[in-house]
């Protein structure tokens, strides 16, 4: 089987228009400021009485999450909720897929169930690639698929809402110098940002880590690579931090968190180098002390709470836009 | 080429309809919001003839559309601002033109998820004909027919001056 609608890219429907979320990378810039642009109104919808429109009313949206979240699992299943749909979430990890049911299987007994949309994190690379191709092979192409988050490869409506938080503070994106710092070898955060900044013009992308925190290559995704981070935050707009992610190291790629934090810990002293009204991002959950001190994930220049909250709108538009599409 | 009805005159019928809402307005009140874009247009000029107090607000009903599961989502929705207090408040829903109801019925059900207004009143510059909805305008400044295949459309020009164009659809 295969994709040969919406030119070629899996997510897109054969007018070219969103039909799956599963990744930033090959998304024409137009769809991705199309889904910023649809954002802004969504924000507005919080400061309400009643925090509800009713666009998705009737319909039924699965949270998959074969892995653990809070944050992501919490902010979908708010934004659904805002947009009247009906939301059930499914733990997988206690329940069926634990007595041996196949990721596909599991789709199609929810796909069963009537659902409409299926918001999926897994810890594999390419489940929600499977399961939106596999809709599509079986002719239920309907049903939409948000990838929140799959193993190492995308993460791409934190890398949206990443977006929107950038341009909601700088405004015009095609000036910045934006330095992404930390595990960027496993992070799937790190990978939608880059296709994000890089696909909206940002002319400056840079990646600051150890070696051994940096994929091989990653130079070829169009981003300048520093290792000392002092150098490579200095003059930057956006600073976005990356968690170090424990749960995904294998081996020893470092020699402990308090020798990562004395190089590669986002400290005042390393922000002042930064530009004087440069921001600071974080996907969350923070590890203070680690990634971030304190003083910076509570000062003037965070904006990682903002980004929660534009992410609930975030995830709103592009949910919407796929259950019109 | 069909017969073509000479259109109305825009900054006329604004200044017509203030004049027919002007005895029924509380200047310290009552609160207009204008439907996007034409209806905002209009909402701004019966605001400053009719000098109310209240600034006037402006909705963008796409998210509350009933077209929504077969057209999808409006692309450039606008963000919909209502600056001031909605329960208890004397509302006029202000929009260039009416045809078949549907927007009014949307903007009705999203103006009453700010709150609970203690009247709402329509006021439009034409009505075009054409209704689906047991809807009707309270002030309405000049009444045609058109036929469905044609839309009456308000345009502002690069000096602020609004004027009306048909659209074959």
């Amino acid at each position: 089987m295969s994709f040969m609608n919406g030119g070629g890219n899996p997510q897109l429907n054969r007018h070219g228009e969103l039909n799956h979320l599963l990744t930033i990378e090959g998304l024409p810039r137009e769809v991705l400021e199309r889904i910023l642009d649809t954002a802004a109104p969504f924000t507005e919808v919080a400061e309400r009485e009643v925090k509800k429109v009713p666009l998705l009313r009737g319909k039924s949206v699965f949270n998959l999450f074969f892995e653990n979240s809070t944050r992501t699992r919490t902010t979908f299943e708010i934004a659904a909720k805002r947009l009247s749909a009906d939301v059930i979430n499914l733990n997988i990890n206690t329940s069926s897929a634990s007595k041996g049911e196949t990721l596909l299987d599991t789709a199609d007994n929810l796909a069963a169930m009537q659902a409409d949309m299926f918001v999926v994190r897994h810890a594999s690379s390419g489940a929600p690639y499977l399961i939106a191709q596999h809709l599509r092979a079986t002719g239920r192409d309907h049903i939409h698929v948000v990838n929140a988050g799959d193993g190492r490869h995308a993460h791409p409506t934190q890398g949206l809402l990443d977006m929107y938080t950038v341009r909601h503070y700088k405004k015009d994106l095609t000036q910045l110098t934006v330095a992404i710092v930390g595990d960027v070898l496993h992070s799937r955060v790190a990978r939608s940002q880059i296709h994000a900044l890089t696909t909206l013009g940002v002319p400056e992308v840079r990646v600051i880590g150890p070696k051994t925190l940096l994929p091989t290559g990653v130079e070829r995704l169009g981003v300048r690579v520093f290792n000392d981070m002092r150098e490579g935050l200095r003059g930057v707009d956006v600073v976005m931090m990356l968690r170090l992610q424990n749960e995904r190291m294998q081996g020893a790629l470092l020699p402990s968190t308090q020798e990562y934090f004395k190089s590669y810990g986002l400290t005042p002293e390393k922000l002042a180098l930064a530009k004087p009204d440069a921001i600071v991002m974080h996907p969350g959950p923070m590890n203070r002390g680690v990634e971030i001190d304190s003083a910076v994930a509570d000062g003037g220049q965070a904006v990682i709470l903002p980004q929660v909250t534009f992410g609930i709108a975030v995830r709103m538009a592009v949910m919407a836009m796929l259950a019109g599409n | 080429m069909p017969q073509r009805l000479p259109l109305p005159d825009a900054e006329a019928l604004c200044a017509a309809l203030a004049e027919a809402m002007r005895p029924h307005v509380d200047r310290a009140a009552t609160a207009l919001v204008g439907i996007h874009t034409g209806g905002v247009w209009v909402a701004e000029r019966l605001h400053a003839a009719l000098g109310l107090k209240l600034p006037p607000g402006s909705m963008d009903v796409s998210f509350y559309r009933d077209d929504f599961h077969q057209r999808g989502l409006h692309a450039n929705a606008k963000t919909s601002q209502i600056p001031f207090e909605v329960d208890g408040a004397h509302i006029v829903i202000v929009d260039d033109v009416l045809h078949t109801g549907r927007t009014i019925r949307a903007a009705m059900n999203e103006l009453f998820d700010y709150g609970r207004p203690a009247r709402i009143d329509l006021a439009v510059l034409v009505d075009r004909g054409g209704r689906e909805l047991p809807i009707a305008p309270t002030f309405c400044a000049h009444a045609l027919s058109l036929p469905a295949a044609q839309m009456l459309a308000l345009e502002q020009a690069a000096d602020g001056g609004l004027s009306f164009r048909v659209i074959e659809k």
